[in-house]
């Protein structure tokens, strides 16, 4: 379709080659959630894993902070058609956390503080491709943004980074998570723009 | 909803423009294709230049239920690459394109029959005044309190409208920087006493949705919560900026 919008211009800062099909760059970071922001108290706060065989991996957040961390500097990409180049994080890689799990299913359901949902395929975790994150830009990750700890999955669309970040439980099949009950794609590549299913 | 991979782009013609705030304005568009939407539901408006540079945003639909139509109500945003465009330049005949209707969560159905709490801030009252307009067009009873924060009276987006008396409607004017002539109470930011009314308490269980920029939103949605809302029970919606 070619169509052209009369009188429109375009700021014209220019993504160039390292911005999806249809993103455009923000400095700011914009905030996108269905709800309240929950408040998770450190001192209350755990991660788990779950098996498929019922097995459990917890983690309080002290545990947490006594894993080894990892510095990540990384580009991500909004559904909504932000992006933001060259952001940092400080995080625990999945890699670490998965280090003792045993499992054989294929898919993860990530689940939020306050409900929320959203489903990766294991092996989109692994190998150095995601983190619980718990710093931003060297402060302490705040609440609208996911803290006190998220998922950070920077190649797909930024609504499967979870925010409040609860528990991991593998699953056998790909079950659609809250977004992608409502309209939005199973997997999310940026790079196929898999926005909408 | 239709939309694959790249696809699901529709061309749109504008039909109709109406200033309705000093920085808003009211874009009525016709689009063979588009499906009805639901009150709530927004579209991505893509633009293109005619070097081909495109240029993609969110608008919430002001008015739902029609096929091929949309109404949408954009504001200003000081330096923007889109909303400048959208308020100062778009005219009728202008081509744009939009994909949707999206979002099957910031929803209201006519069907529901719980008191339903909206909180708008600004150019947020749009998706609200669409599920005001869809409560007014049905047989619905549900009650419906709507607080509206904005600067001041010259920026109340369709207050006229929003102010028809309707029963099982009420309104609630907030005003942040000037109030109108005579207004009780002295310009503030929305607080308790602006959610909290007799029928819309945490008890009562409205179906509550919050909408705005996104600080408005962050601050209005934890007053909320502070009062006993079931946070699973506030829907949110963030326009975006600080
Ligand atoms: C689901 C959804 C529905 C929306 N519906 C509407 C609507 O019905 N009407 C409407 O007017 N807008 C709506 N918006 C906001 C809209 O998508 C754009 O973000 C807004 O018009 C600004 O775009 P721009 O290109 O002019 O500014 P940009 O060039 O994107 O941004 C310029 C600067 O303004 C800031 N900014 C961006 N958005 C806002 C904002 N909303 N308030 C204050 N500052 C901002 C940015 O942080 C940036 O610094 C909606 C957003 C979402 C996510």
């Amino acid at each position: 379709m070619s169509i052209v919008t009369r009188g429109f211009g375009g700021r014209r800062d220019d993504p160039g080659d390292d911005v999806p099909p249809g993103q455009f760059v923000t400095q700011d970071f914009p905030v996108l959630s269905t709800g309240p922001t929950p408040s998770v108290d450190e001192a209350h706060w755990q991660l788990a894993v779950h098996t498929e065989t019922g097995a459990a991996h917890r983690w309080s957040w002290d545990e947490l902070m006594s894993l080894p961390a990892e510095d990540v500097t990384t580009d991500i990409h909004c559904v909504t058609h932000w992006s933001k180049l060259g952001t940092t994080w400080r995080g625990v890689s999945l890699d670490t956390l998965f280090a003792d799990v045993e499992t054989s299913a294929d898919f993860v359901m990530a689940h939020s503080y306050g409900g929320y949902t959203t489903n990766v395929p294991l092996q989109d975790l692994l190998d150095g491709q995601s983190w619980v994150a718990y710093e931003f830009e060297g402060e302490p990750l705040e609440p609208v943004h996911g803290g006190p700890a998220r998922l950070l999955v920077p190649h797909l669309y930024f609504w499967k980074s979870a925010k409040w970040l609860r528990g991991l439980v593998m699953e056998d099949d790909d079950q659609p998570g809250f977004w992608e009950s409502n309209g939005y794609h199973a997997y999310g590549d940026p790079w196929l723009e898999q926005r909408y299913s | 909803m239709t939309a694959g991979a790249t696809g699901g782009w529709h061309v749109a013609t504008v039909v109709g423009a109406r200033p309705l705030t000093r920085s808003a304005r009211e874009l009525t568009l016709s689009v063979p294709g588009l499906e009805a939407s639901s009150p709530g539901q927004h579209l991505d408006v893509r633009l293109t230049a005619p070097d081909g540079y495109q240029a993609t945003r969110a608008y919430s639909l002001a008015a739902t239920g029609q096929a091929e139509r949309a109404d949408l109500v954009v504001d200003r945003v000081p330096d923007g690459e889109v909303s400048p465009y959208l308020v100062d330049v778009a005219r009728p005949g202008d081509l744009m394109e939009v994909r949707g209707p999206l979002g099957g969560y910031f929803v209201w159905r006519p069907g529901d029959p719980g008191p339903v709490l909206l909180v708008a801030g600004g150019s947020g009252v749009v998706p609200l005044l669409a599920m005001l307009r869809a409560r007014r067009a049905s047989s619905s009873r549900a009650p419906f309190r709507l607080v509206c924060s904005v600067r001041g009276p010259a920026d109340a987006i369709g207050r006229e409208e929003i102010d028809e008396p309707t029963p099982g409607v009420e309104v609630h004017w907030v005003f942040s920087r000037e109030s109108p002539p005579g207004w009780p109470t002295r310009p503030r930011r929305v607080a308790d006493d602006d959610l909290a009314a007799p029928g819309f308490t945490a008890a009562d269980g409205p179906d509550v949705f919050v909408c705005g920029p996104t600080g408005f939103v962050e601050a209005a949605a934890a007053l909320l919560t502070g009062l006993g809302h079931a946070p699973d029970r506030v829907r949110t919606e963030r326009f975006g900026g600080a």
